[in-house]
């Protein structure tokens, strides 16, 4: 599969070639599937489309509470999902760059947590010393 | 799989897994096997922008926490009246829908570029410039209606003094990078449609030959500025 997002060699125009060829020699179905590639982005599009709609509606029929919040990150950890992995072709590069790339990342999560910690502590010295919102 | 050059010039397959990312950091050699310097540092380049866009989401989120007056309610801020009728967030809907479109168009260049079809893949990328030109527009036009209602960077008609700030930062920075990208953008469809990556001209400042994997290195700007719109439309407009 690291065939089809081309190592900036000329080997995509290479499999390009063979691909065409594949239904005479019979070539695997994963190499096959790279003559249409097209098709892959389009299918990804529209999912996009799709999940986009999805986290619209959510707002639109105003749900509340956990059901909104989780909605809104599943649909957002699956958009990006979709964009890094197929738009940005992570899915077909080596696991050495994808570690890399993508590990970092989320160790802000540490972070994030820390962050609500400290968030929760200046709301409660707010609270305490100047009371409740105007 | 992915296949590596060795010093005599054999090709020799790599592990996969685990065992592949230990022998690809291992052992004086360099550790992104098929994958060229100038992609690589684009990903690297776009992770330090990942922090940044990190940290700014997570300033927000410590603002809104910690905050004891009510947060704007963004579905009442950011809703137009069409028709003689609020819609929630319409705006940033089809703001949203036109940053995947544009997605999906650089994907498609990208592809025609590999295939060296010059002509497809110019278009698709004046397309993909075209469609983040709409959205600096309509953020422009989303920038002047909360201002002209009195949004500031220090206070709002609605609540918390720290919207304001918060939404000009997040969105003005994710503004700055479309249109960098947009740029950006007419400058590799330009090489494209003269064929400099074909011909082996030099560009004007780097004085390099082009190859075509600099479409891709370019759409992978452009889908993550894509992406980090999906986080700023979860995190700031939904949530």
């Amino acid at each position: 599969m690291a065939e089809v997002t081309a190592n900036g060699l000329g080997q995509h125009a290479l499999d390009a070639v063979r691909a065409h060829e594949a239904p005479a020699t019979g070539i695997a179905h994963a190499e096959v599937h790279q003559e249409h590639p097209i098709k892959l982005y389009l299918v990804v599009w529209a999912w996009l489309f799709i999940l986009s709609t999805c986290s619209y509606l959510v707002d639109y029929f105003g749900l509340h509470g956990y059901l909104r919040w989780s909605l809104i990150l599943i649909f957002m950890i699956l958009k990006a999902g979709l964009i890094v992995a197929v738009f940005m072709h992570m899915a077909w590069e080596r696991l050495a760059l994808a570690y890399a790339i993508i590990l970092p990342p989320i160790l802000v999560l540490v972070f994030v947590t820390m962050m609500v910690f400290e968030a929760d502590y200046t709301l409660f010295t707010r609270l305490a010393f100047f009371g409740a919102g105007p | 799989m992915a296949e590596t050059l060795t010093h005599i010039g054999q090709t020799e397959p790599r592990p996969a897994g685990w065992q592949g990312i230990a022998a690809d950091w291992s052992s004086d050699q360099r550790a992104f096997k098929n994958v060229s310097w100038g992609k690589a540092m684009m990903w690297i380049f776009l992770l330090s922008d990942t922090f940044i866009f990190g940290c700014f989401l997570l300033s927000y989120m410590t603002a809104r926490i910690s905050t004891r007056v009510p947060w704007p309610n963004p579905s009442e801020v950011f809703a137009l009246r069409i028709g003689g009728s609020d819609i929630p967030l319409i705006l940033i809907a089809i703001m949203t829908f036109v940053l995947i479109s544009s997605s999906g168009t650089m994907a498609m260049a990208v592809n025609f570029g590999y295939r060296r079809d010059r002509r497809k893949t110019a278009i698709l990328m004046l397309l993909t410039a075209a469609l983040g030109a709409t959205f600096v527009g309509m953020q422009a036009f989303e920038w002047t209606k909360l201002i002209t209602e009195g949004v500031r960077p220090w206070g709002n008609p609605w609540g918390a003094a720290q919207f304001g700030s918060s939404f000009f930062m997040i969105t003005g920075f994710h503004g700055t990078h479309v249109t960098i990208g947009v740029i950006f953008l007419i400058i590799v469809a330009r090489k494209v449609w003269r064929g400099d990556f074909d011909t082996g001209r030099r560009g004007f400042f780097t004085s390099r030959t082009g190859r075509y994997e600099n479409v891709e290195i370019m759409g992978l700007y452009w889908h993550f500025v894509d992406l980090v719109w999906v986080f700023i439309f979860a995190f700031f407009y939904l949530w």
